[in-house]
């Protein structure tokens, strides 16, 4: 299991890997926001929880559709699958290796976009550790996803619709822990427990759909 | 065991078994169509009738008419997720065709429910609420609804070989299922502008029996439309995969 961690994050830092495509993808993302609502300082602490929410939302999906794609191509997908590890287990690990190399690097990117977005230091805080909790859930919903698609040749943007709506709950609850520390009467922990729960129910049913969609796709 | 015993064995295990049966259910679906179809025109005219001859609200005025094709819009399109999901717990489990074709053919359906509850919502939301959309729980979760239908459909159609599609629906179809109870609880958990419950209640519905009667034979009259047209869709599936089975068959053959 340590050694497909090792491979998947070996493979994720080769050149075109797509581990730093990410970060800045998520930096072109906050850079476009300012564009787009006007550089009214107010108004972008404001809005900058929600900016750095979607901009993670977005960056952690468009790997999405490499996840396995490529692991079928060369057949190494056949491999994992055949191999006596239990196939959920591989499937967890994949998933939590995609949120590695995906969205870790956002959650530390975040505190220089939060000042870029005039973020208070206790946004900053709350955007942080409700982003470390929440994006592993967009990673294992995404691997049931990426193993529905698998067979796709152009299952990209069919991903991205497919996975959207089932992450919108993640950004719910993340975004109303926020607020929650932000404003007074508003709680945090609540919506924050709620999000932890989500990435937790989740990290058992992503990997639980992507086994059982790919045990039999073996061709 | 030889394969004509086994199917034998099966079929007369049970009604459901035989159905089970391609032949068999398009056998069914010949007989149950045109009484379904007839069942749904009649409910629908004593249900039409009642709707509005039914006396105007004291409150919303004639705009609680809205009601009788809004609210079972909104069931329906849950009821059809839930169809769906039964079809795709047959699909992963037994690996059967029909279940597929059932789960394949809800999904449009399903769809023109969801819209037709959010369109009538919406039409209904501008005079009572002064707005035409509000980003509440309710109106919220069944857009989601909405855009995990589309998705589903979108997946059917994106697989060159229909039977490849069957587990990846399923799948996806499973995933989406928690929404269901979301959808159902959101106006109690989040106390926004949608009102709450006010038919499936514990004690006695909240409505007075001159808007209930109407809304429930309503109820009934597009639950007898979505059998029908997804008993109709579902043949035409049936008909399609084996137009294609024999093309295929004569492709091979030449």
């Amino acid at each position: 299991m340590l050694a497909l961690l090792k491979r998947e994050i070996r493979i994720a830092w080769r050149a075109g890997g797509g581990a730093l495509t990410g970060v800045l993808f998520f930096l072109a993302v906050v850079t476009v926001f300012p564009f787009a609502v006007g550089p009214d300082t107010k108004l972008l602490s404001h809005l900058a929880p929600a900016i750095l929410w979607i901009g993670a939302l977005l960056a952690s999906l468009l790997g999405l559709d490499r996840m396995f794609a490529q692991e079928r191509e060369d057949g190494s997908l056949d491999m994992l699958v055949m191999q006596g590890h239990p196939l959920m287990l591989v499937f967890f690990m994949k998933a939590f290796a995609h949120w590695l190399m995906s969205g870790l690097p956002l959650v530390l990117a975040t505190p220089l976009f939060g000042i870029m977005l005039n973020l208070s230091p206790l946004g900053i805080g709350a955007t942080m550790i409700t982003l470390l909790a929440g994006t592993p859930a967009i990673s294992f919903i995404g691997a049931a996803g990426a193993s529905v698609a698998v067979k796709l040749p152009r299952g990209g943007m069919l991903i991205s619709v497919l996975v959207l709506p089932l992450v919108i709950p993640v950004l719910v609850f993340g975004i109303a822990a926020i607020t929650g520390a932000l404003t007074d009467p508003a709680p945090f922990t609540t919506p924050f427990l709620f999000l932890c729960a989500i990435t937790l129910f989740t990290s058992v049913l992503g990997p639980l759909a992507a086994s059982v969609m790919l045990r039999h796709s073996a061709d | 065991m030889t394969m004509t015993s086994e199917t034998a064995i099966r079929s007369n295990a049970s009604n459901l078994w035989g159905l089970a049966n391609p032949t068999r259910f398009m056998g069914f679906a010949n007989r149950a169509i045109p009484v379904l179809g007839i069942a749904t025109m009649l409910l629908f005219a004593i249900g039409l009738y009642l709707s509005f001859t039914a006396p105007e609200d004291y409150q919303q005025g004639y705009t609680v008419l809205i009601m009788f094709i809004h609210v079972p819009a909104a069931w329906l399109a849950m009821m059809t997720y839930s169809v769906m999901s039964i079809s795709a717990l047959g699909s992963i489990v037994w690996r059967h065709p029909l279940a597929d074709v059932s789960l394949r053919t809800a999904a449009p359906l399903g769809a023109v429910f969801t819209f037709l509850a959010l369109a009538t919502g919406s039409l209904w939301g501008k005079p009572m609420w002064g707005t035409w959309w509000e980003w509440d729980a309710r109106m919220t979760s069944v857009l989601i609804l909405f855009i995990i239908y589309l998705g589903i459909i979108a997946l059917s159609k994106a697989f060159d070989e229909p039977s490849e599609a069957a587990q990846p629906l399923a799948i996806m179809t499973l995933v989406g299922v928690p929404l269901l109870p979301i959808i159902k609880f959101s106006v109690d958990w989040w106390n926004t502008l949608h009102q709450p419950a006010s038919v499936s209640r514990f004690d006695r519905p909240a409505m007075g029996p001159e808007f209930l009667y109407p809304l429930l034979i309503m109820a009934l009259a597009y639950m007898a439309l979505f059998f029908t047209l997804h008993f109709m869709s579902m043949r035409n599936e049936v008909l399609a995969r084996r137009i294609r089975a024999m093309k295929m068959k004569q492709a091979r053959r030449k």
